[in-house]
């Protein structure tokens, strides 16, 4: 057990991959230097630049020839700097990673990692804050991996590389300072869960920083005699429905948050399958459907705070004719 | 005094110093406010008054004053990531740039995009931006746009050395040369894209090379010697304005700041960048214009405007928050909650 950040997690899981697979490889901007958030720290000076591929600034040919590489035997790590950046590798993330095993009829598999963080960074504005996790959830071909802590910054990284398909693995753009304990014995399986906190009134379903976000609720609504279970989904392809849905049955009222814009957000397949699956009451809480505005009363529009949780936590407790004017 | 700046009155030479001296105070000042802000590399949150990556154009004030010496206000111009000295030697005032960059409500964006998307539509500056590259095939567009209304304007598309490595740059120019499209391509290489030396990632001789190569011809110069671009410029507009096709001006300069105002950048080598900072836009072309007092003067009255600039920033009101619903789109747009 070590303690460490959120960024040197994801390094130490990507050092031990290299040290026990000479496949994996490193490619992307920057990475020379450890990545602009220090995730690949060390890397190059531990296994040289043939491993550690510094790139130029060419994002469809990073992911494209990683696609190459895979194809042909090698593991790539994809560096894409931040979600919004791999925009303009989105034919070869779309149209090639994840297509390629089954057009080609399962000849060729695209065993690729490739690091993409998300969700809202401060102070920067509309084209660096997006969450994007929904559009590739709808890809066939695609699993997505969110983690929020250290650990499974550590575990999940490992789940990834060991995945054989492409992944899209959403480290999140502002937790790379987060501190907590990693066990490098523990593993996690893509698909599982985990229930962070226990509870009885309310189900709140969520990823990534709302993870953080949602506990801070838990305590808040406590104080109010509300008890709600906070599920950390960590993988949104496949994710964790038998846990999602047995908490619904326990509790009868589910909340689903995150970063992202609510519409068409990855909330609306989780409160669809609650409809379809069970009688419990459903909300979501998500960003409106607005760009993430630079200054900071536009800005908070956009974020998801404990006390908007907390709120949503309470209105599923309310009787049901209590119409909200706001929807 | 070479050829160059005997052709350039005094009174041309004197405005040439003056957008950069602007553009210096300008840089100087957001610098300092950004202190303790958001970096690039790892972020933090702060009571910084500029937010968020704030990418500083200082050292390279050349490039912006002499291409933009010869645009008129009709003429056109995308810029990227590191826009300020562009918006600023196009024309848009300090006080609302100061404003934008504060997040404040009478910036040029209403506070909506920050440095990274600063923009004066007003005088045809069509924004900043965040993605490297992103300028060019929007520039393509607005070379089209111009062509229909016919006349001579032109647009004048900056980008960075870093840039000239994605798709676009290649499908930009290549479009340009095939319909003749009115575009001055200015590459501002200053030597590094974040944190890597742009010439670890850029095979063969660079940007005008490429440039050459698809059929766009050009100049490189000094970007560093403000007469030198005013005059590669000149002729290069005056070519497009005539309706030749695209040229691309390629001006060698050096980012004298980190890739973002917080990056101490100490993966430059000491020595080298050291030298680099003795060829100072501003020292080199004052060492070329004889009247020390003028120019003293025009510093002085660029740090005035600064500070003035900054001054109604600080004073700024700040946006309301239901203006975070304005202007995403009028059909389906979503409804202010408050
Ligand atoms: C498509 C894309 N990839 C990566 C980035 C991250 N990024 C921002 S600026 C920059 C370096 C750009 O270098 P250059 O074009 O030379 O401009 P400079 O910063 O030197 O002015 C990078 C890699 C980005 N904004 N957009």
């Amino acid at each position: 057990m070590a303690r460490m950040n959120y960024a040197r997690a994801s390094c130490t899981a990507l050092e031990a991959a290299m040290r026990s697979d000479d496949r994996v490889v490193v490619v992307g901007e920057d990475v020379g230097r450890g990545g602009i958030f220090g995730q690949y720290r060390g890397l190059q000076q531990a296994f040289g630049g043939k491993r550690v591929i510094d790139t130029p600034i060419s994002e469809s040919t990073i992911l494209g020839a990683a696609v190459g590489m895979a194809l042909a035997g090698l593991q790539p790590v994809v560096e894409m700097r931040v979600v919004d950046f791999a925009l303009c590798a989105i034919d070869e993330l779309v149209n090639q990673a994840a297509k390629a095993r089954y057009m080609f009829g399962g000849q060729g598999r695209v065993a690729m990692v490739a690091r993409l963080p998300n969700g809202l960074w401060s102070g920067s504005a509309a084209q660096h804050s997006q969450s994007l996790e929904a559009w590739f959830a709808h890809i066939p071909g695609l699993v997505v991996v969110a983690p929020a802590t250290p650990q499974d910054n550590y575990s999940l990284l490992q789940a990834s590389l060991a995945c054989g398909d492409p992944v899209v693995y959403l480290e999140h753009k502002e937790l790379w300072g987060l501190e907590g304990d990693v066990d490098p014995a523990k593993s996690a399986q893509l698909g599982e869960a985990e229930i962070v906190h226990p509870g009885r009134d309310v189900t709140v379903v969520t990823w990534s920083r709302t993870r953080h976000t949602a506990l801070e609720a838990a305590a808040l609504t406590e104080q109010q005699g509300v008890s709600i279970e906070v599920i950390d989904l960590r993988t949104i392809w496949p994710w964790d429905r038998d846990t999602v849905l047995a908490s619904a049955a326990r509790t009868g009222r589910v909340l689903i948050t995150h970063e992202a814009v609510q519409v068409a957000g990855f909330g609306a397949e989780i409160a669809a399958t609650l409809a379809e699956e069970t009688d419990a009451r459903v909300r979501r809480l998500g960003a409106p459907r607005i760009p993430v505005g630079y200054s900071m009363p536009l800005e908070d529009e956009s974020r998801i705070t404990p006390q908007a949780i907390s709120a949503a936590c309470t209105k599923l407790l309310e009787p049901r004719n209590a119409r909200n004017p706001h929807r | 005094m070479n050829k160059a700046v005997r052709d350039v009155e005094l009174a041309l030479a004197l405005a040439l110093y003056r957008t950069m001296a602007r553009i210096r105070a300008f840089e100087d000042a957001a610098e300092e406010a950004s202190k303790g802000g958001v970096a690039a590399f790892g972020a933090s949150l702060s009571e910084a008054k500029v937010r968020g990556p704030l990418h500083l154009s200082t050292g390279q004030e050349a490039v912006a004053a002499g291409v933009c010496a010869h645009l008129k206000k009709s003429d056109l111009l995308t810029s990227t990531h590191r826009g300020h000295g562009h918006t600023i030697a196009k024309g848009a005032a300090l006080d609302r740039m100061m404003c934008e960059l504060f997040g404040r409500a009478p910036g040029y964006n209403g506070g909506k995009g920050g440095s990274m998307h600063i923009a004066d539509f007003s005088v045809g500056m069509l924004g900043a931006n965040g993605v490297v590259a992103a300028g060019i095939p929007i520039a393509v567009g607005a070379a089209h746009a111009l062509r229909a209304r016919g006349g001579s304007d032109v647009v004048a598309c900056f980008f960075g050395d870093g840039a000239i490595n994605r798709g676009p740059f290649l499908e930009g120019l290549n479009w340009a040369a095939v319909h003749a499209l009115p575009i001055l391509f200015v590459c501002e290489d200053n030597r590094w894209a974040a944190t890597t030396a742009s010439d670890a990632t850029t095979a063969g001789a660079g940007a005008l090379a490429r440039a050459e190569a698809i059929g766009v011809p050009g100049a490189q110069v000094d970007g560093n010697d403000v007469f030198a671009v005013w005059e590669a410029a000149g002729r290069l507009l005056a070519e497009v304005r005539k309706g030749d096709g695209p040229r691309l001006l390629h001006a060698i300069t050096y980012r004298v700041k980190g890739h973002v105002s917080v990056d101490a950048a100490a993966y430059r080598d000491a020595v080298k960048h050291d030298k680099e900072l003795e060829r100072d836009p501003l020292v080199i072309a004052a060492q070329r214009i004889a009247t020390r007092d003028q120019l003293e003067a025009i510093g002085r009255e660029a740090r005035e405007e600064v500070a003035a600039a900054l001054k109604i920033a600080h004073e700024a009101p700040w946006p309301e928050a239901k203006a975070a619903y304005t202007d995403v789109q009028d059909t389906g747009a979503g409804r202010w909650r408050g």
